[in-house]
């Protein structure tokens, strides 16, 4: 007979006191004034971040797209949209590429757009030409952003698929576009590294592919077109006038019909985008890919604390202080994170945790042992400067700190959240340490040191170098000299500025960071595991 | 006991043959179940899976699915009977009911037959023989002509003596089939010929008799029971004006408006009629009723009717039961005095038409069926369950639903809300159409008469109407979650089930997804721009005008219902997707919402409407016309099928050339199968 016992089985009370003792964070003060200042603010940032990027969602101009929706074709973001499993989210990069990069010249997303998303339950990297932005041409930035869209596929082993529609190099910046290594031609480089890699290529022809242009379906590992719509040819029309005076029409040069029937360049007839985007749904689905993960996943949990209260706790004022602690309690899973070493090196905190079930942590050589993507939070004003700092060796140990960073293989996640500066920006894995995903907030800054503390540098030499010539230095021509400098910092430092030269991937709403981070971890788990060798550790 | 029982040579019944199928036959079955009779099923190939099998003790498989090789095989039936060692027949309506043959049959192979004596369904099966008999017996009947004399000169002068209009009708015609009506002299002549010839056709013989038309009447027929000693009851009197195709659809009990002194004249009337025929069982006497409420004699029908339930209702009784006991010698459960009227009934017949195409009979699977509760006041008869298929060999009804309420309006009010809870995808009903109709102000009113259709057509077919944008939100959200609980499986089964990318959630990086989603609204593509709000509600854009829509499916008792907001206001209709259809019902009414289906799906040059050259309900194929390689317009006939013994011609959908014939003739067609392959002509189209 059964007795009734006190207490519970052994397995179950320790789930029981394990899932109790790690959670992390508080409730703020969501009256106090600090928060609410600080929340307004964040709130009208963001509201501008999504202003702008509602603009840009748009692509060109009205009168761009009326004429492209007028024959027929889907905009680049409809495309998506349908090639996507119904439904299913699509983490976009680099939204502000170009963003007031070319003066006068408006190029919304950089003219192409890249992301991650899933087509018939795989993950996958889009990259989709936008011709209602300058016919599709591509701009340096263009360039660069479809390149780092390779990369990334290369990087998480994701599937490429290209929806074709451009007209090539924008000729009037062709000595920026064509002819260096990171340039047009890097673009069929990588994909035929990328396919020799066994990561697929697919094209997909749904407007012009005109002369480089033509190497993307060309080159792919299939590809499709859409009848008296996609056109591949190596010379347009008014080049084969010009070269051989042959008149004829695009269609008869490098449509459907021949590349699919005579030429054997295309693979799949599509009678319209849609049609074109169902059959390469199916295209994916006939990789027989499977996401084969080597980490262990838990069933995921929603922080114990609301998003939005990041707000609130970091504001946009960089000079103030907030506990890190609170971010990571917003952006984990169950808010539970298993802090390591947490009474040593107050100014750096490490620990485990899961977003959306899957691991992620800060601790370096431990990770790459575990196999356990590292995600870096970067708040950093630097490393610290001074006399007893330098003869303590911060040199050596900001070195170990940047070896360890650079050679950790494991998946590595980059979100600004606040200051990145100088080295700090090196060794919290900055752009240059080749994270698998860097996003900003919007309130992030990014520099080598603060615009105050060039000024006042710059300012100083100015200084010095006028007493040396036994000149004045007022305080008036002081300020008046370090004015702009701040100004140019503060507008370098921009987020806006960082994403429109993709030093980042985007900048994302910071209520967004943990689906941001759920999506790449899913996205970078693709690859395999690689293990991990560092380099000389200078003790 | 048992004397009496000897005195009369019937025995006790332990175990019964329902001659029958569909709703009679599992009707039946119940009251035998209730009473302790075991009960024996035939089915025919195309019945074999029928709820009537299932619910029979045991079935026998009597033949093909054409009834004249199974459930009208007399030798069949009575094989099984003996076979299987049942005492007696009961045959339902329809079939073998009225058969004279089968009565003498049974009678000579020792077992009851469930119905009156052989002689009384003779009697009253010849029209000319049941009123000289009725007349004879002082029940009133209509002014005619029955005489043997049928040349067309005496056909006149006998019309001429009734006074025109006259009704021309066939002596042993039924269903409206041979009969005419005469308005003068002048179209007698046409009238006749044409009576005739569809007499011959149908019954194969074209003996007419000739009876005063009365305008508008009212059908008011009375239920009566008679046992073996003597004893005839009546249960009151069933109206069952309203008709289409000359065929019933609503009936109620009592008659509305009838004072209870008319009420017992035609009861004592019907009594009167069933005894100058020694009745025995249940039977029913019809009357015609003008205005002012005289009655006349019409015909007996010497079976269990379809609308019995009303009666049943109204009276307390189970008329299954008494047949049985009847049969099995007993006298009648109640005497005369013994019988109250209570309250009001009606019944609605559920068919399988189509009453906006002059209520054709249909056919085909029943996808979804969801019915209201059956309770003491709500009875749901029928033979088919989700899943059946309403096959083209037999009867289209689908189910009976029957009401009681304490009054009429009672009654009224609950058959409506019934019919509402009665949903069916697959095949076109009258659902809609019984809702319009006993809505109707002069269907409440009781103004009831065999014109009721025609004469208020244009308010029982209102133009169609579009449905409220609402209810397009709830069919695109009803959409949206299905693909939600797709994606939701299609996560559960794969490697990384917990990834936020395996998510319907249509998340965006700083900006809101907008996705178009294209409905179809019989011919109307209706465009609704679907915007999925970060908390995970959707807002819907129409014409100018936003919905905000939030809701989840819930699964109850194999029915999926939408608990959804639109704009705050809640609600739950019950929702049937199918693969391109989204079907809602509600209280505030059903409607259908098509999923246009991609050009690369649908296959090329597929254009607008879906009624191509397809069959329109399975059917024969009796005639093709046309040979691959022809080339045809619109409108040109391509066949001529026959299903639900009526001819359908198919015509060309469109110009082009046919390339293939699918069918040849005398094979079976499904609904909606291609008939031929018909390729456009190659035009410059862009």
């Amino acid at each position: 007979l059964l007795r009734c016992t006190r207490g519970v089985p052994a397995t179950l009370s320790r789930l029981y006191h394990g899932d109790r003792v790690a959670t992390l964070g508080s409730q703020p003060d969501a009256q106090s004034s600090l928060y609410q200042e600080n929340y307004e603010r964040m709130e009208t940032i963001i509201k501008e971040l999504k202003d702008r990027a509602e603009k840009i969602k748009l692509g060109g101009g009205e009168k761009a797209r009326k004429l492209h929706t007028s024959r027929g074709k889907l905009l680049p973001r409809e495309r998506i949209d349908r090639l996507l499993d119904p439904g299913s989210p699509f983490l976009e990069f680099s939204q502000f590429a170009a963003y007031q990069l070319y003066g006068k010249e408006e190029v919304p997303a950089g003219g192409i757009i890249t992301g991650i998303g899933r087509v018939s339950g795989v993950e996958c990297v889009i990259v989709a030409n936008d011709a209602t932005v300058k016919g599709g041409t591509y701009y340096p930035v263009t360039v660069k952003k479809h390149l780092r869209a390779q990369e990334i596929a290369q990087q998480n082993h994701l599937p490429c698929i290209y929806l074709v529609d451009s007209g090539g190099a924008n000729l009037p910046r062709q000595a920026d576009v064509f002819p260096d290594r990171d340039h047009f031609g890097r673009i069929f480089f990588n994909q035929a590294r990328l396919s020799s890699e066994g990561i697929a290529q697919i094209a997909v022809v749904m407007g012009s592919c005109t002369a480089g242009g033509a190497y993307v379906p060309a080159m792919a590992d299939e590809s499709i077109i859409v009848r008296k719509q996609g056109t591949i040819f190596l010379g347009g029309p008014p080049l084969v006038k010009a070269a051989t005076g042959e008149e004829v029409s695009a269609e008869d040069l490098g449509g459907a019909d021949l590349h699919c029937r005579q030429s054997g360049v295309t693979d799949h007839y599509a009678l319209d985008d849609s049609h074109a985007l169902h059959l390469a749904r199916k295209a994916v689905r006939n990789l027989n890919y499977q996401k084969k993960l080597d980490v262990t996943v838990e069933p995921p949990e929603a922080p114990l604390f609301p998003a939005d209260e990041l707000y609130g706790i970091v504001g946009d004022n960089l000079k103030r202080n907030f506990d890190i602690r609170e971010v990571i309690a917003r952006i984990v899973d169950g808010s539970k994170f298993d802090e390591f070493k947490a009474f040593y090196g107050d100014t750096l905190v490490t620990g485990f945790a899961r977003i959306f079930g899957y691991p992620g942590t800060h601790f370096i050589e431990l990770c790459c042992q575990r196999n356990i993507p590292l995600l870096f939070l970067q708040n950093i004003t630097g490393f610290m400067v001074g006399r007893e700092y330098e003869a303590g060796g911060i040199a050596k140990d900001g070195a170990k700190m940047v070896t360890a960073v650079a050679c950790a293989n494991v998946p590595k996640l980059t979100v600004i959240v606040g200051g990145s500066y100088g080295a700090g920006n090196y060794g919290m894995c900055g752009r240059a340490y080749s994270p698998r995903f860097l996003y900003m907030w919007p309130n992030a800054r990014i520099s080598v040191m603060g615009g105050e503390q060039a000024a006042t540098v710059l300012a100083t030499i100015t200084k010095d170098q006028k007493a040396r010539e036994g000149k004045e230095f007022t305080p008036e021509q002081e300020a008046a000299m370090k004015e702009p400098i701040v100004r140019r910092f503060e507008e370098e430092g921009s987020p806006y500025f960082s994403s429109a030269r993709l030093w980042d991937d985007g900048i994302i709403d910071p209520a967004d960071t943990r689906l941001v981070l759920g999506l790449s971890l899913s996205a970078a788990l693709n690859a395999p595991t690689q293990r991990t060798r560092f380099g000389i550790f200078r003790m | 006991g048992l004397v009496r029982y000897a005195s009369v040579g019937r025995g006790r019944i332990e175990k019964v043959l329902i001659a029958n199928r569909g709703e009679i036959a599992c009707r039946v079955m119940r009251t035998a179940k209730k009473m302790g009779v075991r009960s024996v099923a035939v089915y025919s190939e195309a019945d074999r899976h029928a709820m009537h099998v299932a619910m029979a003790d045991e079935a026998y498989h009597i033949g093909p699915a054409a009834s004249q090789q199974s459930y009208l095989s007399m030798e069949k039936v009575m094989d099984v009977a003996k076979k299987s060692g049942a005492q007696a027949i009961h045959p339902g309506y329809g079939f073998l009911s009225e058969n004279t043959e089968f009565a003498e049959l049974c009678k000579q192979e020792g077992i009851i037959f469930i119905g009156p004596p052989s002689s009384a369904i003779r009697d009253m099966g010849i029209k000319s023989t049941s009123k000289h008999i009725m007349s004879a017996a002082g029940v009133p009947i209509v002014e005619g002509y029955h005489g043997e004399d049928q040349s067309d000169e005496r056909l006149q002068a006998e019309s001429a003596r009734i006074g025109y209009p006259v009704m021309i009708k066939a002596v042993r015609g039924g269903g409206g089939k041979g009969m005419r009506i005469a308005h003068s002299e002048a179209d007698f002549h046409e009238q006749l010929e044409s009576a005739r010839r569809e007499a011959r056709k149908s019954f194969n013989d074209d003996v007419m008799l000739v009876e005063k038309f009365v305008e508008n009447p009212r059908h008011v027929e009375v239920q009566v029971f008679g046992d073996q000693h003597g004893n005839v009851v009546y249960l009151f009197e069933r109206d069952c004006s309203v008709q289409r195709r000359h065929q019933k659809i609503i009936e109620e009990a009592p008659g509305p408006g009838i004072s209870p002194e008319v009420r017992r004249k035609l009861g004592e009337a019907a009594v009167q009629a069933a005894k100058a025929v020694n009745y025995v069982g249940a039977g029913t006497v019809e009357f015609i009723m003008d205005a002012q409420h005289n009655f006349y004699f019409m015909e007996m029908n010497t079976r269990l009717q379809v609308e019995h339930p009303v009666s049943e209702m109204i009276t307390g009784t189970d008329l299954v039961e008494w047949q049985l006991r009847v049969a099995a010698g007993e006298e009648l459960p109640l005497s005369q005095g013994e019988i109250e009227l209570s309250g009001h009934a009606f019944e609605a017949r559920i068919y399988a038409e189509d009453p906006n195409n002059d209520f054709m009979p249909g056919a085909g699977p029943l996808l979804h069926l969801s019915t209201p509760q059956g309770d003491e006041c709500t009875r749901i008869e029928t033979g088919v369950r989700q899943g059946d298929e309403v096959s083209a060999h037999y009867d289209p009804m689908i189910a009976k639903l029957v009401v009681w309420g304490e009054d009429r309006s009672a009654a009224l009010k609950k058959l409506r809300y019934c019919l509402r809870q009665y949903n069916i995808v697959g095949l076109n009903t009258n659902i809609d159409f019984l809702l319009s109709l006993s809505g109707h102000p002069e269907f409440e009113a009781g103004n009831v008469h065999t014109s009721f259709i025609p004469l208020h057509h244009a308010q029982l077919f209102p133009p169609a109407q579009d449905p409220p944008r609402e209810l397009l939100c709830q069919a695109a959200l009803g959409l949206l979650l299905r693909e939600r609980d797709n994606t939701r499986a299609y996560r559960a089964q794969s490697n990384d089930q917990y990834s936020p990318f395996a998510s319907s959630n249509g998340r965006r990086v700083n900006v809101l997804y907008t996705r178009n989603l294209a409905l179809q609204l019989g011919e109307k593509k209706v465009d609704v721009a679907v915007t999925y709000c970060p908390d995970g509600t959707y807002s819907m854009e129409m014409g100018g005008e936003v919905f905000q829509v939030s809701g989840e499916l819930e699964e109850e008792e194999g029915t999926s219902y939408l608990r959804c907001s639109v704009n705050g206001v809640l609600s739950r209709p019950k929702l049937v997707m199918l693969d391109n259809t989204v079907h809602l019902f509600s209280m505030e009414g059903s409607a259908e919402v098509g999923v246009p289906v991609p050009k690369f799906l649908a296959g090329v040059g597929s254009s607008g409407a879906q009624g191509g050259a397809v069959a329109p309900m399975t059917g024969t194929i009796e005639k093709v016309l046309v040979k691959a390689g022809d080339k045809v317009q619109v409108g040109d006939a391509l066949m001529v099928m026959n299903a639900m013994k009526m001819e359908h011609t198919i015509r060309a959908p469109k110009a082009g050339v046919i390339k293939k014939v699918f069918f040849k003739e005398g094979s079976q067609a499904n609904r909606h199968a291609a008939l031929v392959e018909l390729e456009e002509e190659e035009t410059n189209e862009e």
